[in-house]
């Protein structure tokens, strides 16, 4: 019982907290949006986090899982908004159906990921690199030519469901699950794949299965956070789900440590905000685009950079495998309640 | 039929391309065990260098026999010199690093190529970087029928010839440095096992340098030979072609010289059936659906060796 209550402690804090942050954050629109872009990000890396840290497996296609969520997810939400349930006020009724076709989002994605990884997870490292990649590529070509998903102009005509709250009750989800995995048997198992593979399995680990789990709650994550995304984007187009995205989640993760689950939720934070930082500061600075614009551009190689300067000097990432309560002066925050993991 | 033949010509001339670049793949994750994810962008520098050259030479000169092989040396020295830097700087350093780390700095050396060249810098007026717009290639080889049979049922176009002809030569080049020079025996060692080699008292540095300036010069052929077909550059090819060129390598057993030619072939043969009798829109995801069955049925590829894992 007691178990039950600890396990439900951080939603207890979360959603006072997020619904006093929703009403406070009503009449800023440009802030809420942002905050979905950053949610849907630490969404992404925290689960990409599950395959590539935690497991030690590289996963470079994460944005196909995210694209399975964000047209389903769409998809149905289209079909039932033309429903409601009839006993609820319409609002509540409104975020009930976007809960149903977020799930179902997650729900195909997870389908996908099982898919994907039950063969192709035999196969070693570089790989699954490619396979995961792969996908990603063949989902993208398959959207671009279904008619249900709109081909290459997307899926528009989604309803604007996604809320401050909705966005990061997802986020703490996806930390909590995290982090009770982290500590957890499975946890362990994961840990022991990711450092030294045919010694897990001599004890008895069963590699395939544990891989497998991973990379379905990873894709679950991954489906979710696309549903978001599909709900505030309205629209939902092939080109959102490149390898680049993919590339993106996967810098967060390198750069926050493999393995570190704050370390994640810190770098999708900061990677957002930065570029959007750096563009506002250039558009004030010299009152044109032009600058702006090529902080867009200049993105994409800099990440590039950052991957192999950060493998040179720092290759466990900023954080290693470490948390942020593992360190100076939060340790002793968190120390008093529990062990450490 | 003779639609059917038509496609198999197609298809065998850009499977040679695919091949050469293949080549390099196949050679690096021999003797390093690595797979440089940015071989497909040094391929995409060589194909700017040689678009630049050609420039410079105007359209004269470019389209003689000289002004060709001038275009083709000076992209493949070119990338010879960038595979060796980058084999110097981003992946020597990290030899006896986990695997994972070198991966991940090959894919991020990938991102930093293909993505740079789409900034465009102008210093001193003179054009650094291209921008992301598409450029059209010189024609430096102008396209004309070599041989037309029927009416116009089946036809070979003088590139198609003159690039199966380039690529045989460069692959018979490297089956002759391979096996016959005492560099490819180092090569041959080295891949076998890198630590014993060095013990030999093999060069083991030198040869790994060596290999990927070889491959990355073959890829610079390739890329200029493409770029002939296609017509048009732009910085984001190298990902696509290098990615096929990738599942070429795996599908012949990578490591393997000659599996990545036929693997290569059957790609460049698949990809072109899907297009002439399917839709060319699903073109980009035949050659991961390819990857994938070949991974799931014979994951160490068709002339590939199954290895154990040793503790």
């Amino acid at each position: 019982m007691g178990g039950i209550i600890r396990g439900l402690l951080p939603f207890g804090v979360a959603v006072p907290v997020l619904l006093l942050m929703q009403f406070l954050t009503a009449d800023a629109p440009f802030f809420v949006i942002l905050s979905l872009t950053v949610g849907v990000n630490v969404t992404l890396a925290v689960s990409l986090n599950i395959v590539n840290g935690m497991t030690g497996q590289f996963s470079i296609g994460h944005a196909g899982f995210m694209a399975v969520g964000a047209y389903i997810a769409g998809v149905v939400s289209k079909v039932v908004s033309q429903y409601g349930i009839s006993f609820l006020p319409e609002a509540v009724s409104d975020q009930v159906l976007y809960g149903v076709s977020l799930t179902v989002g997650g729900l195909a994605a997870a389908l996908f990921g099982f898919l994907v990884g039950l063969p192709s997870l035999r196969l070693k490292g570089d790989y699954l690199a490619i396979v995961t990649l792969g996908f990603g590529e063949i989902i993208r070509v398959f959207v671009q030519n279904t008619e249900m998903f709109g081909k290459a102009l997307g899926l528009s005509g989604v309803p604007q469901r996604t809320t401050f709250f909705s966005c990061w009750l997802i986020v703490v989800l996806v930390v909590v699950v995290a982090r009770r995995i982290r500590r957890s048997t499975h946890g362990r198992a994961l840990l022991a794949i990711r450092e030294d593979e045919i010694a897990a399995e001599a004890m008895g680990v069963n590699t395939t299965a544990y891989k497998v789990r991973a990379f379905v709650v990873a894709s679950f994550f991954a489906g979710l956070a696309g549903g978001v995304f599909a709900h505030y984007q309205s629209i939902v187009a092939p080109s959102s789900f490149t390898f680049v995205k993919s590339m993106e989640v996967v810098v967060m993760v390198v750069a926050g440590g493999l393995g570190s689950t704050t370390g994640a939720v810190i770098a999708a934070v900061f990677l957002t905000l930065l570029p959007e930082a750096l563009r506002s500061l250039f558009l004030q600075i010299t009152g044109d685009g032009s600058m702006a614009q090529k902080v867009e551009q200049i993105r994409m190689p800099i990440y590039g950079l950052l991957l192999v300067v950060m493998m040179l000097v720092r290759p466990q990432g900023l954080f290693g495998t470490r948390e942020l309560w593992d360190m100076g002066p939060f340790k002793r925050l968190f120390e008093g309640r529990g062990g450490r993991s | 039929m003779s639609e059917f033949i038509q496609h198999v010509i197609n298809g065998l001339a850009s499977g040679t391309i695919y091949a050469l670049v293949a080549l390099g793949y196949t050679m690096v994750y021999g003797v390093l065990k690595l797979i440089n994810f940015a071989h497909g962008d040094v391929m995409m520098v060589g194909v700017y260098v040689g678009y630049a050259s050609a420039k410079q030479m105007g359209r004269e000169f470019s389209q003689s026999f000289l002004g060709v092989c001038l275009t083709f040396l000076v992209a493949m020295f070119a990338c010879a010199a960038i595979g060796f830097l980058i084999e110097r700087f981003a992946y020597r350093p990290l030899r006896e690093k986990p695997k994972l780390t070198a991966l991940i700095t090959a894919i991020g050396m990938s991102f930093f190529l293909s993505y740079s060249f789409q900034v465009e810098t102008k210093v001193f007026g003179l054009t650094i970087l291209p921008g992301a717009a598409p450029k059209a290639f010189p024609e430096i080889i102008k396209p004309t029928e070599w041989l037309v049979i029927g009416d116009r049922a089946i036809v070979v176009w003088n590139w198609q010839v003159i690039s199966v002809l380039i690529a045989v030569a460069l692959m018979a080049g490297l089956q002759y440095l391979v096996f016959r020079t005492r560099f490819g025996m180092a090569m041959r060692a080295v891949s076998f096992d890198h630590r014993t080699a060095g013990l030999m008292g093999i060069p083991v540095d030198r040869v790994i340098a060596g290999t990927f300036m070889l491959g990355s010069a073959l890829a610079a052929g390739a890329g200029i030979l493409y770029a002939v077909k296609d017509t048009l550059v732009q910085p984001l090819m190298g990902i696509t072609i290098g990615l096929k060129a990738f599942v070429a390598a795996v599908i012949g057993g990578i490591g393997h010289v000659p599996g990545a030619v036929v693997g290569a072939l059957a790609l460049g043969l698949v990809e072109e059936f899907v297009v002439g009798y399917g839709s060319s829109t699903w073109r980009d995801a035949v050659a991961f659906g390819f990857l994938i069955v070949v991974l799931l049925f014979k994951p160490e590829g068709i002339f590939g060796k199954v290895t154990t894992e040793k503790v």
